[in-house]
């Protein structure tokens, strides 16, 4: 498609919509590339490649030679090209270390059953295991130690946990905000309400997630009384205020742009203000509420920081005043320490990838919804 | 993306190739000594250029694998897939120096009437098998734990030399650091914590004791460096052996060095023994 208004492009026009059409597929592309990086590096864990259990039988480096060239290339995790360019005694020392890395395993945990159960696999990350040392089965994510147990529920549970709450709290106010701001409100007021909100925008998250924790933890425990200090319910909280301004400034683009007509028409009737607002503007632009809703749940599921500066111990659990952690935080705050092409490393991948699906899949979602709605508004169904 | 590597590596290598820089990238945990220690050097060679950035050990490691830097630092022993990663990549397993001790304290609130605990009672609070305060002689109080990222070396030397390898509790809250750890101490009358004794600020340290027989223990110099405190571990420095040498081999004599070591104490850490700094 061109630009058609009855007269063909000038060159320059030509050019700048050429080049516009560029960067919206760089755009594209690079979400494609994004995407591509974080599934390959997530793709063994899927294939089922990766193997975590903590006693192997290391094979003794005296017994090089009884093993073919491709056996070894696999027992020691190479490529062709990087065990063609390998020398023998180069062999022997990466031989050496897979046998140092057993001896290092602490003689509690040689007998243990669960050292040799590999916990990449499908069953250990989605359902509950009676590890060693526990009563009962449980969801445990602890990827750190001598047996790495990597289950990913508690990460989905604290995700939910804390955007659910986030938004419970964020959309009521945002959006009634927005109703007043919109409709409402005396034009003076309007003025230094609307930008005061937006102004919620440019702060960090940093600094939300530091006066959370600092102020808003001590102030709510003093209100709730429950015990632990920082929990979701806190988290969800100082997320609320990180997505209010996004959900408002959408939610009240929405309201304003209802043609004045419906307006005029409603107050002319002998309807009230407040019933023009709540009854006639209100489902007029619903569709772009709704918008602004799942955008602000796309904002809180993918907020990272505001979640590790509050809360982020793993516990399985419903409760909003028990602690949580986000799939966000567990990526941030891993990522560097995880040795690279590592299962930890695959699995935070993996997480990420899944993450990528959960919010394309939300917008999917969002965006049926709203064409449905905008339909039926129109009277075209 | 592979022309992006190779551009990354050309300037890596032209960068290395110009005499006297040094790049060091590593631990968070030593990134504030690394800093200190290059300015102090920069300062009295000046032909001597040393870049200082943290990412944690990790990502020291792979940096290493890389050889994007010359100095990994790390705040725990390099891992059996990170030494077959170097062998990987430059056939040789990389020297590791140890540059530094450090004591892990154990903070409670400073109106916590308790004055210490044995290692496995300490164990035992952060698996969560005890539950309240009085079960180690304090208050009638159910214990907060509060405890670091597992990203941080300090979570995994914890876990390792004090809860033995069992599971921290589920319920421990996770704090992005020490600083942060100290500060939800001091906020909660019934947490616990711990890190570096350098960061315990106004929280309460807990003398320990090794077995309920053995004397307690207060983390300070004198019984860090003696070895009496039980919590204690070493922080490194690696480095590929074939680049052990001129300015860089200089520049980790002079680390280890009387001279170097004067600074470890200004940053919270404790200086190697004598014995220990020649290796």
């Amino acid at each position: 498609m061109g630009i058609h208004r009855g007269h063909k492009a000038r060159p320059g026009e030509w050019l700048a919509e050429k080049f516009i059409f560029l960067v919206s597929l760089s755009a594209i592309l690079m979400v494609l590339l994004i995407f591509l990086f974080v599934a390959r590096e997530a793709l063994p864990v899927f294939l089922g490649q990766t193997n975590t259990a903590l006693v192997q039988k290391p094979i003794p480096p005296v017994e090089m030679d009884k093993h073919s060239p491709a056996e070894l290339q696999a027992y020691l995790e190479l490529t062709p090209d990087q065990y063609a360019k390998m020398n023998k005694a180069t062999l022997r020392s990466l031989m050496d270390v897979k046998v140092e890395a057993q001896d290092d395993v602490p003689e509690d945990f040689r007998n243990d059953p669960d050292a040799k159960i590999n916990t990449t696999e499908w069953k250990y990350l989605v359902d509950s295991h009676k590890w060693s040392g526990y009563d009962k089965p449980e969801y445990i994510w602890q990827p750190v130690g001598q047996i790495k147990k990597f289950n990913i529920i508690p990460l989905f549970v604290g995700t939910l946990k804390i955007t659910l709450i986030g938004l419970l709290f964020a959309v009521p106010l945002a959006v009634g905000a927005a109703i007043y701001v919109s409709q409402l409100a005396r034009p003076r007021v309007r003025e230094i309400v609307k930008p005061a909100i937006e102004l919620l925008s440019g702060i960090p998250s940093v600094v939300v997630g530091v006066f959370a924790l600092l102020v808003m933890a001590t102030v709510l425990q003093s209100i709730f009384h429950y015990q632990t200090r920082l929990n979701a319910f806190v988290a969800g909280i100082a997320l609320g205020f990180a997505v209010i301004p996004v959900i408002f400034s959408i939610a009240e683009d929405a309201l304003t742009s209802v043609p004045r007509a419906y307006t005029q028409g409603a107050l002319a009737l002998g309807a009230s203000r407040w019933q023009t607002a709540w009854q006639i503007v209100l489902p007029a632009a619903l569709p772009g509420v709704f918008a602004a809703a799942v955008l602000g749940f796309g904002r809180a599921i993918g907020e990272t920081m505001i979640v590790l500066m509050v809360c982020s111990a793993s516990v399985m659990s419903w409760s909003i005043f028990d602690s949580a952690r986000s799939i966000t935080t567990t990526i941030a705050a891993e990522m560097a320490e995880a040795v690279n092409g590592g299962p930890h490393y695959r699995i935070l991948f993996m997480l990420g990838a899944l993450l990528f699906a959960a919010t394309f899949v939300s917008n999917m979602i969002g965006d049926f919804v709203i064409h449905r709605f905008k339909l039926k508004l129109e009277g075209k169904r | 993306m592979k022309k992006f590597a190779i551009l990354l590596a050309a300037t890596t290598l032209a960068a290395s190739a110009f005499a006297g820089n040094i790049t060091v990238k590593g631990s968070d945990t030593l990134v504030i000594l690394a800093q200190k220690w290059a300015e102090v050097y920069m300062g009295q060679h000046t032909d001597v250029k040393i870049q200082v950035s943290g990412g944690g050990t990790g990502t020291g490691f792979a940096a290493l694998q890389s050889q994007t830097t010359d100095l990994c630092d790390a705040s725990r022993k390099a891992k059996g897939a990170e030494i077959a990663g170097c062998l990987k990549a430059f056939a040789a397993r990389p020297t590791e120096y140890k540059v530094a001790l450090d004591g892990l304290s154990v903070y409670v609130n400073p109106e916590n009437p308790l004055k210490e605990l044995t290692v496995a009672q300490v164990g035992d609070i952060f698996t969560g098998k005890i539950k309240n305060w009085k079960e180690v002689g304090g208050a009638d109080a159910p214990i907060t734990v509060y405890s670091r990222e597992n990203s941080s070396g300090t979570y995994e030397f914890f876990k390792a030399n004090v809860l033995m390898g069992k599971d921290f509790a589920a319920s421990a809250q996770t704090m992005p650091g020490t600083a942060a750890i100290v500060q939800a101490v001091v906020k909660d009358k019934n947490g616990i914590g711990y890190g570096g004794a350098a960061y315990g600020g106004s929280s309460k340290l807990l003398s320990i004791k090794k077995t309920d027989t053995s004397p307690a223990i207060a983390p300070n110099e004198e019984t860090v460096v003696n070895g009496t405190y039980p919590i204690w571990r070493h922080l490194f420095v690696y480095v590929d052996p074939a680049k052990d040498k001129g300015e860089i081999a200089a520049y980790l004599t002079w680390i280890r060095s009387d001279e170097g070591q004067k600074y470890v104490k200004d940053i919270g850490y404790y200086p190697l023994p004598k014995n220990l700094r020649s290796n």
